[in-house]
């Protein structure tokens, strides 16, 4: 469980990038955090794994508190995957940017090979395993990096703008993944300002902006909120657009997903004929 | 990352800002050659208050003690070594006298005043100004762009080396652990990314000023020219003069050592 209370942080710099977040994540909850560039979404994500330290409040892993111990110490517990990919490999082979983490949290060389190999086979990137990670392409770089993270199993999985830069199918294939992890009883955060992505995978939703946290709640009840959505300077997904669009014809406001769309349009123009 | 904030320019404007980069770059170079000429405490702690009433009419006096708290590390480095050394390979068995204790604080000095100067230039030139004074000074353009894009880009690659770190410390890395030789082996995670990262950011620059045709015309003009004013003719003769009194000092001026001074 990891407890937010009353965080403020303001950088070296003198930016005031968290202005008193209070916050509760549950274990085996789904977490996406959301507002517009410069909100604190990843300054808030960097106090969870002890890469930042909070100016004022704390935040509290388990019962430990983020100030007293080691990012290291923390990192087993929460993986953070950064939004660049290229800014964490340097391995001569995929095999080895995966097992990175592992030898720095000292598991045994047995137990490193199986993870790596459960790690690669997860992201179907294991007829990589002895490529250059630098030779792949932006997808798959991706797909190392979280390996590479999720290899060492931890209890919580950050992920920092995740879709950014991938395809539609990757998006795909990473959403069924989050889900899959999600049901494996892991707590999982996003960062993102991907509201589509977001309304896929219907999350509990946190907004944020200017450092503090604007609303939270479920995404179907945070992203349809059109005075909400626009102070984060988001828009509503494009089903909810067409639905609120056409509330004339009595189309409920509150649908971000597009399957319930189709059921509920396909009532009505039955009920029509 | 905190002595790279020394170059990072803030868009203000004050007297110091506006001075002609080329006579305010001649002033450092006088500095910088000062400290060089002198190699005793007194004329060394003198320099050193030289450029604080520059710091202060540029109200950047944030930026510039963050710089210096950044070359501290190297300080100490500088004075250890000096000390360390020269004890064990002239006094040794003795205790160390205070004169050695003396020379090493001025090398230390010597060190920091270099690096004060040169923070009060940049906190207070903007690459774009810097650019112009040396294209101004019939410097290649080539040359010139490859400088000012040089020191543009240090505070983006300062950024990343952060980022970096902060991925890799996410992974467990621990930077501060082991004995020497591991500590330095700790950085290949931080370095290798970063490197790369550069190549590649210099192609794609490299692509991107093609395309807006670079080097097409064989004459650039300038929108901005550079003009001396009063305030810069007076911080040239200032500077002239220093360099004058300096030299005339060190060839004819028997200097005291804090020492001497102090049983005076």
């Amino acid at each position: 469980m990891i407890e937010v209370k009353d965080l403020c942080f303001t950088y070296p710099t003198g930016v005031e990038a968290l202005k008193g977040i209070t916050l509760t994540i549950d274990d085996g909850e789904f977490l996406a955090i959301m507002g517009q560039n410069g909100a604190g979404k990843t300054t808030l994500v960097k106090h969870f794994n002890g890469l930042l330290k909070p100016t004022k409040g704390e935040v509290v892993v388990d019962g430990v508190t983020t100030g007293e111990v080691s990012v290291a110490q923390l990192a087993r517990k929460v993986g953070f995957v950064f939004q660049n990919p290229d800014h964490q490999l340097f391995c001569e082979t995929v095999e080895e940017e995966v097992a990175f983490a592992l030898r720095n949290f000292g598991f045994e060389e047995n137990a490193i090979k199986k993870r790596v190999d459960w790690a690669l086979n997860l992201l179907d990137i294991t007829q990589y395993r002895q490529t250059s990670p630098f030779m792949l392409s932006g997808g798959e770089r991706k797909r190392v990096a979280l390996a590479s993270v999720l290899a060492w199993d931890p209890q919580v999985v950050i992920l920092d703008e995740p879709t950014i830069g991938q395809d539609h199918q990757q998006k795909e294939k990473l959403r069924q993944f989050i889900v899959q992890l999600n049901a494996q009883k892991k707590t999982v955060i996003v960062v993102t300002h991907d509201v589509e992505f977001v309304a896929e995978c219907n999350p509990r939703v946190v907004l944020m902006t200017e450092g503090k946290i604007l609303a939270e709640g479920p995404a179907e009840e945070i992203l349809t909120n059109q005075k909400l959505v626009a102070q984060a300077s988001i828009v509503p997904p494009q089903i909810t657009q067409i639905f609120l669009g056409l509330s004339d014809f009595g189309l409920p406001t509150n649908v971000i997903d597009v399957h319930e769309a189709r059921r509920i349009l396909l009532d009505i123009l039955e009920g029509a004929s | 990352m905190s002595m790279f904030e020394g170059f990072r320019f803030r868009r203000v404007s004050s007297v110091i800002h506006r001075l002609d980069p080329r006579v305010k770059f001649f002033f450092v170079c006088v500095l910088f050659v000062t400290a060089i000429l002198f190699s005793k405490l007194p004329p060394l702690i003198l320099l050193f208050f030289v450029p604080l009433p520059f710091v202060l009419a540029a109200g950047v006096q944030r930026e510039w003690i963050r710089s210096m708290r950044g070359a501290l590390f190297f300080a100490v480095i500088i004075f250890l070594f000096n000390f360390v050394f020269t004890y064990f390979s002239t006094q040794y068995p003795q205790l160390p006298s205070a004169s050695l204790l003396e020379r090493s604080l001025a090398m230390t000095l010597r060190f920091l005043v270099l690096v004060e100067s040169f923070s009060v230039f940049f906190l207070t030139t903007s690459p774009d100004h810097l650019g112009l004074a040396l294209e101004q000074s019939h410097v290649p353009y080539e040359f010139c762009f490859a400088f000012t894009t040089a020191v543009r880009f240090v505070p983006v690659l300062a950024d990343e080396a952060q980022t970096i770190m902060d991925a890799q410390k996410a992974r467990g890395l621990e930077l501060e652990r082991g004995n020497f030789l591991k500590r330095v082996r700790n950085y290949i995670p931080i370095l290798i990314p970063l490197i790369v990262g550069a190549i590649r950011r210099s192609l794609e620059l490299a692509e991107a000023m093609e395309s807006r045709a670079w080097g097409a015309s064989e004459k650039r003009t300038n929108l901005y020219v550079l003009k001396l004013k009063n305030a810069d003719y007076l911080l040239a003769f200032g500077s002239v003069l220093m360099l004058i009194f300096a030299v005339y000092v060190w060839r004819y001026v028997p200097v005291p050592t804090l020492i001497t001074l102090l049983r005076l």
